[in-house]
């Protein structure tokens, strides 16, 4: 065994195979999240506006809570685009900055993975509306990625 | 010995608990209920749910779900805190996920507002399955009080504080 296994290749993930990927996980499928993947292996995930997401209709606004979940639901969307292996990459911590109150159209999001180590990954997520310029929310994240067959176990 | 201060939404609510969660839709679409108030803290639930679900093979609860369950629950903590009904927002929130959610069982999220001035409140909540010594996740979160000058929903609970 090497004393450095190598990183898990980046494997060019279809649309359908994220969608399909997404619709596995029944937490998503209640929020209502999809997500397409451009050219450069980056996702875009959407949350569709629904009745149900709202946490105060008199404003209306959109609950945090979706807000945050959609934000962990991205940044994990993005690991599985990166990763080769099976397996579902697990939060360790999340920190989630409200920046503005998330009105009732849809939201879309975003995630930067600014450091896929072999055990844990570190994300930064953002959520914006009608303009990506100004992100309703923010978050970042360490995720503990699925053990590949290529790496030791004690990595 | 007459006690002038005012009470807090947290003493005020009485039985009526539910009424801090049934005009939030989302809250009430992924079965949160209340489960106790104090004068600054609170106690929600949620029972497991298949579509609440990440990872479909373990039926392990999303982490995602266990934030918004976080914050819903810092939220009421923080309504609790107050004396009459403003409106609050999320500054942010920091979760740390120390184990998973055992499937199946329910989710118990205490929230207590540590430190309150008069903008800024600031909390802490563990989430468990009934021994905290073995809690899921630990959170910490500020709110800004004031935040907006449109009404928070929080339904009766409004007319408790107005009535108050």
């Amino acid at each position: 065994m090497p004393d450095r296994a190598p990183l898990p290749p980046l494997v060019p993930l279809n649309n359908d195979t994220l969608e399909r990927l997404l619709q596995a996980i029944p937490f998503a499928r209640l929020l209502g999240i999809g997500a397409t993947t451009g050219d450069d292996g980056k996702i875009v995930a959407r949350m569709p506006y629904a009745d149900h997401l709202i946490g105060n209709p008199r404003l209306p606004a959109l609950h945090g809570g979706t807000i945050g979940a959609f934000l962990e639901m991205t940044a994990i969307a993005q690991l599985l685009a990166d990763m080769a292996g099976p397996g579902m990459p697990k939060t360790i911590d999340i920190t989630i900055d409200y920046l503005r109150s998330g009105r009732p159209r849809d939201t879309f999001a975003r995630a930067i993975v600014a450091k896929h180590g072999r055990r844990v990954a570190n994300v930064r997520v953002e959520a914006w509306q009608d303009d990506p310029t100004r992100p309703i929310a923010t978050a970042h994240g360490h995720f503990m990625l699925p053990e590949t067959p290529d790496a030791a176990p004690e990595a | 010995m007459s006690d002038d201060t005012p009470k807090l939404i947290g003493e005020l609510i009485g039985d009526n608990l539910q009424v801090l969660l049934s005009a939030i839709p989302f809250s009430m679409a992924t079965g949160m209920s209340v489960a106790g108030v104090g004068p600054a803290r609170a106690t929600l639930t949620l029972p497991w749910r298949e579509d609440l679900v990440g990872d479909p093979r373990s039926g392990i609860l999303h982490g995602g779900m266990i934030t918004a369950l976080i914050d819903a629950a810092c939220g009421t903590a923080v309504i609790c805190s107050l004396t009459k009904m403003i409106s609050i927002a999320t500054l942010d929130l920091r979760i740390d996920y120390l184990r998973p959610a055992t499937p199946g069982e329910t989710v118990i999220v205490d929230a207590e507002v540590y430190r309150s001035t008069r903008s800024i409140a600031f909390v802490r909540a563990l989430a468990h399955h009934g021994d905290k010594d073995r809690a899921v996740a630990h959170a910490v979160a500020t709110f800004m009080l004031g935040a907006n000058k449109a009404p928070i929903n929080r339904g009766i609970a409004s007319e408790v504080a107005q009535n108050a």
